[in-house]
């Protein structure tokens, strides 16, 4: 068993794929019509095309809202994306107005920062120190 | 005019002193755990951190296994002293730290000036 698909749940699909194609730098894999304005949306690191996909799910469910703005207020990140280097991921989305609730923090055995992804969630980029 | 200033400044002067009690109580009670002494020692590094942020540093710099239910109870004893303020920022909840409240320590007991030197006994 391993996991190829994992999701967050996102306000508006077609801002959250401007988001993590055009800011994080993902690239779209799937996009297919569902009905009612949903697409089945996924994306993956340009690194690895065939690797895990991320889900973009519309966060349209009732129970999203109240389970999300708790999690958000405490700061609690829905998902990890590994990066080379978390202070100068840091740097760069900072520099393109991305909103980090966490600055990068040397934790011991993982650098981390935790960033607003502007579709409702808080994401967590980590790094193993050199 | 003048007795009745006084009086007045009596009165909040005992108030003061009572108040001062009950402040410097939930401090000495706040300083008095090490997990929280922890928590100030991660905010003097940096204030303005989320309730996640806290318990990361608490559980991968401190091998602190404290449950997040646990970590917010003590934020609340460090709130009641005074040493941690809370603020909300749009969604999201930050804890910065306060040390105003520990000046009342140098006060009560003052501190001598090390700069000067010492006096030499007779």
């Amino acid at each position: 068993m391993k996991i190829h698909l994992t999701s967050v749940f996102v306000d508006d699909q077609a801002k959250a794929l401007a988001f993590y194609t055009e800011i994080l730098g993902f690239v779209k894999k799937h996009d297919i019509p569902l009905g009612e304005e949903h697409r089945w949306l996924t994306v993956v690191s340009p690194d690895e095309p065939g690797g895990t996909e991320l889900l973009l799910e519309p966060a349209g469910h009732p129970a999203v809202e109240p389970y999300r703005s708790m999690i958000v207020k405490d700061g609690i990140p829905l998902a990890q994306f590994a990066v080379d280097d978390v202070h100068a991921e840091y740097e760069r989305l900072r520099g393109l107005g991305v909103r980090f609730t966490q600055e990068p923090v040397d934790m011991g055995p993982i650098v981390t920062a935790v960033f607003d992804d502007t579709c409702g969630n808080l994401i967590q980029i980590a790094a193993k120190p050199e | 005019m003048i007795g009745h200033r006084t009086a007045r400044r009596g009165l909040i002067g005992k108030w003061q002193l009572a108040y001062a009690a009950v402040v410097a109580d939930d401090l000495f009670k706040a300083l008095a755990d090490p997990t929280r002494r922890t928590i100030l020692d991660e905010l003097t590094e940096k204030s303005g951190q989320t309730l996640f942020e806290i318990c990361a540093r608490l559980s991968m710099r401190h091998q602190l296994g404290i449950s997040r239910q646990g970590v917010s109870q003590h934020l609340a004893v460090l709130e009641a002293a005074g040493l941690v303020r809370t603020r909300r920022e749009g969604r999201y909840k930050f804890h910065d730290l306060d040390t105003v409240p520990l000046r009342q320590i140098t006060e009560r007991w003052p501190v001598p000036d090390t700069s000067e030197p010492e006096e030499s006994p007779l």
